[in-house]
């Protein structure tokens, strides 16, 4: 199978990114600069694809970048270059019409898996439903009796404000801080179920590598299974009016067990 | 081969050759002479650079730090929804109507465009339209804040100016389609005698297909469009869930226009390229009729890829598969042309005069702003750029050095055509590295906010991006200021300068070159022969 060659190169390719990257990391701890490997499969199934992408881009773009400062260093007419007579070759076409196509096949070879699994959403243990108001975020535990709405903490909502005079950095988790997050349990599948109230919003979690449009009048799903429990941020990606920067997501997830503990504790006031 | 007549002028009336100009406002007001009109085109589309230029600096004035400085958030999406749409309908779209008005005549040698009345009224229709639409920002309610495409149900939100705002995009898109039927009429019809369509200058070539494609896509918007304005103004539903309407259906019929409409912008971009390139390489283009069927291959396929703009809007799989590939096939002509380009330098004899440093530039970095959307082609990895900064870094690499880069690296070249005057050639090559530095600082960190993260349209951030946004907003600025050099450079040429010569560069190809600088009133009143 060529195949199996390529996913050595892959395989090559990665490991020499993991090397560069380990390198360069910390020294750039404030200036982000890539995507972050996430904490799911999903996200990291979409990290690796992401590295493999900008790895086949960037080694074109070194070819072809070496090869124009080459002509232009090389053909100066203050160097006393001639112009040649030719105008077209279609050797040298075709070549450069099926080379690009090849990498293009690979790619979308490497794309398709990840698409088919990101989309698949059976045998999920547990179902949410998220709904996208102007501007806040309603969750609901479908079959648990547990419901609430998540919006924007009030600590970065006076600091935001025009002429607050408050300074953003004084501010922890500035703009990504919400009064009640989703918490849902690690090591599970969780099937989301996405909707709108009112305008068009998108749901996203750049960890939990899912974004997902919430459409009035559609209901749109989605899974993520995070494997670590921690809080993981992020934000309505889709442009819902004046306070679209300022409708964070921000997702908690806890081990089973205190999970369930959790989901009790929200029971137990709503019966 | 057609014989060419020339020289039996017993019935000619030469009183025709020699009329000049009217004299005054009237000249300008009912010139239907294509030069006067390109001129007006380009100097319309330069004005409407400062005016969507000034909005993207509130922007980036605003984005600067963390924290709400300047404009309250409604402010701010009126500020990025106008500056896209000035700057796409009010800027790089005129301004290549302009090159193909002053240009597709000159290159075909035919006497001026076909329907000089329409190209006249295509040409007014745009002050107004602009009028129209900046006038919103001072109407109750204010401009358009849904951004640029106008997605509802947010954009009915809006107040009574989004019936103005969509007047004017109705106008803008007359003016289009207005200006894309004289470009297909002349090119079909006034081609001088012996210039096949096989031997059209490569700027010829991709506006008759940019042509084409306007008149296919200009009417779906206006169609999208209007239903909006039923939908806020006469109670219908088409894209109101409520109402039994369908948000994402406007998504399919907006894109349906839109991914064309890159394509529009970019071909006339490749055009001027591909007219600047081997001038100062000595040397022809490199495979012309590849780069021909890699146009109308580009062409045909941004007709088939629009959903690409909506993979979070939950498309069946085997939709999302299908976008997925077909916009990657388009990757396939692009990088024809770019190997195409660059095996025009290869053995040339090189000059880097202004002109060939935008075009050079334009390799580079559009070559930049293919690579990513590469990457966004891949459904999977869209999940994590769409409406990240990513994206915006994406088309502003293929926008802004792109087809702007482009534009200016046209003027450049044939301003002394125009003026008659040699430009001034160091402020020149200053203004093109201000530009470039000023570019690449404002747009290549903002892949890094969009991989770290940051969405698109929000007025204020998480601190984690305070860093690349500071940089971003200085590089704006830097851009911002380094185009009133050009207008310095511009004017200075218009009011004089060194005499230009005919051929202006060393021996280039085109019929343009033939005809004295600046070029006269009149050109080719006899079809020029053709080798
Ligand atoms: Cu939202």
């Amino acid at each position: 199978m060529p195949f199996n060659t390529l996913k050595l190169v892959r395989k090559a390719v990665l490991a020499s990114t993991g090397l560069l990257l380990t390198a360069a990391l910390p020294a750039y701890a404030a200036w982000d600069l890539n995507l972050p490997r996430g904490a799911t499969a999903t996200s990291r199934e979409i990290y690796d694809l992401h590295m493999l992408a900008l790895w086949v881009c960037t080694v074109i773009g070194v070819i072809v970048f070496a090869v124009m400062i080459y002509a232009l260093v090389k053909f100066r007419k203050s160097k006393g270059a001639v112009a040649a007579k030719f105008s077209h070759s279609t050797a040298a076409e075709v070549i450069w019409t099926i080379l690009p196509t090849l990498v293009l096949i690979f790619l979308a070879y490497e794309s398709a898996p990840a698409l088919v699994r990101a989309e698949d959403t059976r045998n999920s243990e547990m179902t949410i439903r998220i709904t996208g108001y102007q501007w806040k975020w309603q969750y609901e535990y479908v079959g648990q009796n547990v419901s609430f709405f998540s919006t924007l903490a009030q600590t970065s909502n006076e600091t935001r404000q025009l002429g607050s005079g408050k300074d953003p950095h004084q501010v922890e988790n500035y703009l990504l801080e919400v009064d009640r997050p989703l918490v849902v349990p690690v090591g599970t599948k969780i099937r989301y179920l996405l909707t709108s109230n009112d305008v068009n919003h998108a749901w996203w979690v750049i960890d939990l590598a899912v974004k997902r449009d919430a459409i009035p009048g559609y209901i749109n799903e989605g899974w993520f299974m995070i494997d670590e429990p921690g809080t993981y941020r992020g934000q309505c990606a889709e442009l819902c009016g004046k306070d679209h920067g300022f409708m964070p997501v921000v997702v908690e997830a806890l081990p089973k067990a205190e999970f369930e503990a959790w989901l009790a504790s929200q029971q137990a006031p709503a019966t | 081969m057609t014989t060419i007549t020339q020289g039996h002028d017993a019935a000619h009336d030469h009183a025709h050759d020699s009329h000049g100009p009217a004299r005054g406002l009237s000249r300008w007001l009912f010139t239907t002479n294509h030069k006067d009109i390109g001129t007006l085109y380009l100097l319309f589309a330069l004005v409407m650079l400062f005016v969507g230029g000034g909005m993207a600096l509130v922007v980036r004035a605003e984005l600067f730090q963390p924290g709400l400085q300047f404009v309250n958030p409604e402010f701010f999406n009126q500020m990025t929804t106008m500056h896209a749409l000035i700057m796409v309908f009010g800027m790089i779209m005129p301004a290549f109507v302009g090159f193909a008005n002053w240009m597709i005549p000159m290159m075909i040698g035919a006497p001026d465009m076909a329907l000089p009345r329409l190209n006249n009224w295509s040409f007014w229709i745009l002050p107004f339209a602009g009028t129209i639409l900046l006038s919103t920002l001072f109407m109750d309610g204010g401009g358009p804040a849904a951004g640029w495409t106008l997605y509802p149900p947010l954009v009915l939100q809006s107040g009574n100016s989004l019936a103005f705002a969509i007047f004017a995009v109705h106008l803008l898109g007359m003016s289009s389609i207005l200006g894309a039927i004289n470009v297909i009429v002349t090119i079909m019809n006034m081609r001088a005698p012996g210039m096949t369509l096989l031997k059209m200058p490569m700027f010829v070539w991709t506006w008759l297909i940019t042509a084409y494609l306007l008149l296919l896509v200009m009417p779906v918007l206006a169609g999208a469009v209007t239903m909006l304005l039923t939908d806020r103004f006469f109670g219908t539903s088409f894209f109101q869930a409520a109402g039994g309407g369908d948000p994402v259906l406007f998504q399919h019929i907006f894109w349906f226009f839109g991914h064309p409409e890159v394509y529009i912008i970019i071909l006339p971009s490749f055009g001027i390229i591909s007219q600047i390139i081997p001038a100062f390489s000595r040397k022809p283009l490199f495979g012309y009729s590849s780069m021909v069927y890699a146009t109308a291959g580009i062409a045909f396929l941004s007709c088939i890829v629009w959903a690409h703009h909506m993979f979070t809007v939950g498309m069946p799989l085997a939709g999302q598969m299908f976008f997925m590939m077909s916009t990657m096939l388009i990757a396939i002509p692009t990088a024809v042309k770019i190997f195409n380009w660059t095996a025009t330098m290869w053995r040339g004899s090189l000059t880097f005069e202004t002109p060939m440093l935008f075009a050079i530039a334009f390799l580079f970095l559009f070559s930049i702003g293919g690579f990513s959307g590469v990457m966004m082609a891949m459904a999977p990895l869209d999940f994590q750029y769409h409406d990240t900064y990513f994206i915006v870094a994406h088309f502003h690499y293929v926008l802004v050095p792109g087809a702007l880069f482009a534009a200016i690296g046209g003027a450049y070249f044939w301003l002394p055509k125009w003026t008659g005057h040699m430009y001034d050639e160091t402020l020149g090559k200053i203004h093109f590295w201000l530009s470039a530095v000023g570019v690449n600082l404002t747009f290549f960190p903002q892949h890094f906010l969009g991989l770290a993260g940051m969405p698109r349209r929000i007025p204020d951030y998480a601190t984690q991006f305070a860093d690349w946004n500071a940089v971003s907003s200085i590089g704006a600025f830097l851009f911002g200021f380094s185009q009133l050099m050009f207008v310095y450079v511009v004017v200075k040429c218009i009011r004089g300068g060194k005499q230009a010569t005919a051929q202006v560069w060393d021996n280039p190809e085109g019929l343009e070159w033939t005809v004295p600088s600046p070029a006269p009133y009149h050109t080719f009143d006899q079809p020029p022969p053709i080798k």
